[in-house]
């Protein structure tokens, strides 16, 4: 499966979980692709930790505005309704729990919802940005990314790299399936029907927890 | 009482060795003339305290291109690999900190508190070294104030008596940084006489501010 169409059913599939009336934080890269997949019936309101609420889409060529850009630093718009904040609001907003979803990328996730992101001691410290608040403060925790990387597992029975958060995972979406993290472990709630269960399993560090209703996975 | 200088006149208050504080958020918001003649100023020796590194080519990753940083307190260096360079280098010494912690760190100082107490970086190497408070059953690390020597910031707006209007998502830090240090500089984009902003419109209150340097377009 080429790497765009993977990024593709992860993002349409995470989209599906943002309800109407959510506050929703997207993390950088394939994160932010889940905003162009929400359904138009569904009014999410965007948050940019960098300090606004009501995050639109990129403007046209030519009327970018240098101040009004997303956390990755990328020219964005902001919506009728939209507000402005400094960033302790920001990550007020964030950490006192004023967030419904965030979604972000992961190096490594596993059983008990832990959640390495941020650094890879030796090799790659880019810092953790706002992602600790994030995880910390978010009501519902999604992780978006590819089942694995470059044959090697990045859904765990533990954790190797420094930890972003301890026990704040509460889905997993890549493009085999849909994963839930309870106190027993993760559960595998869906499945893309291209892959058999075996397959997801071997391509899973810790053991899974097959749903008793597992159903296909749209994509 | 602001006094309206020139950006010459504004840094010159910077010297070797001290703490300034830098708003902006990957150079959104930075004062970017002020930083500009920092670097041709070149003084040395400071210990920065940003959101993040910038880049290489913009905002206060000029800075650390010119070695003039000793210390960097940030939440995000990714953006610039000089920083990188030289920390794994041992030329500068980097202090990484959740952003929100970063934040409520310098509210702090300049709120009079003597600390926050934030459930980020429980369970993580960040937790190292400080001080767990539980309250009702939840663990708490407490982070204690930040507060530097000089403070630099960016208003869209700026009243002579310095009152601040911010414009887009340049606020970030500005608004928090512009209380935490003895001294702070603000640079106006565009310079107003006293009353020309509607008191109702004001961010951050001219109170907090030492000097205003005109700095002008983006």
């Amino acid at each position: 499966m080429d790497r765009d169409k993977i990024k593709e059913i992860i993002a349409k599939r995470v989209a599906k979980e943002l309800k109407d009336g959510d506050i929703v934080n997207l993390g950088i890269g394939l994160p932010t692709m889940v905003a162009n997949y929400v359904s138009e019936d569904v009014n999410i309101l965007f948050q940019s930790e960098n300090g606004f609420v009501g995050l639109g889409p990129a403007p046209k060529e030519g009327e970018e505005d240098p101040y009004i850009v997303n956390a990755g630093g990328q020219p964005v718009t902001i919506l009728p309704g939209g507000a402005f904040f400094d960033s302790a609001t920001s990550f007020g907003i964030i950490r006192g729990g004023h967030v419904d979803v965030t979604v972000l990328g992961a190096l490594q996730v596993d059983e008990e919802g832990n959640l390495a992101n941020w650094m890879i001691p030796g090799k790659l410290v880019p810092g953790m940005g706002g992602a600790m608040d994030l995880v910390v403060g978010a009501k519902k925790v999604i992780i978006a990314m590819e089942h694995t990387v470059k044959g090697n597992h990045k859904i765990l029975k533990k954790c190797t790299l420094p930890l972003t958060a301890a026990k704040q995972v509460d889905m997993i979406v890549t493009e085999m399936g849909v994963m839930e993290v309870t106190d027993e472990g993760i559960v595998l709630k869906e499945i893309n029907p291209e892959f058999t269960v075996e397959e997801v399993q071997e391509a899973t560090e810790a053991k899974l927890i097959i749903a008793d209703d597992l159903k296909e996975m749209e994509v | 009482m602001a006094k309206v200088v020139s950006i010459e006149e504004a840094i010159s208050h910077i010297k070797d060795g001290m703490t300034i504080m830098v708003g902006g958020f990957l150079s959104c918001g930075t004062p970017h003339k002020l930083v500009d003649a920092l670097v041709e100023k070149g003084v040395k020796d400071l210990t920065l305290i940003c959101n993040d590194s910038g880049f290489v080519d913009s905002g206060v990753g000029k800075l650390i291109v010119n070695k003039q940083v000793k210390k960097l307190i940030a939440s995000h260096i990714g953006t610039n690999r000089e920083t990188g360079n030289q920390m794994n280098a041992g030329e500068l010494e980097v202090v990484l900190v959740p952003q929100g912690t970063l934040a409520e760190q310098i509210r702090a100082a300049g709120a009079g508190l003597g600390g926050i107490l934030t459930p980020t970086g429980i369970g993580t190497v960040i937790e190292e070294g400080k001080q767990k408070i539980e309250i009702d059953g939840k663990e708490y690390l407490l982070e204690l104030p930040l507060k530097a020597d000089v403070a630099l910031i960016l208003g869209h707006t700026v009243d002579k008596a310095g009152n601040v209007v911010y414009y887009g998502a340049t606020r970030n830090f500005n608004t928090l940084m512009a209380t935490a240090a003895d001294t702070v500089i603000v640079e106006a984009e565009n310079l107003v006489e006293v009353g020309e902003i509607d008191p109702n419109h004001v961010v951050t209150p001219g109170l907090f501010i030492d000097y205003i340097a005109v700095g002008g377009d983006k």
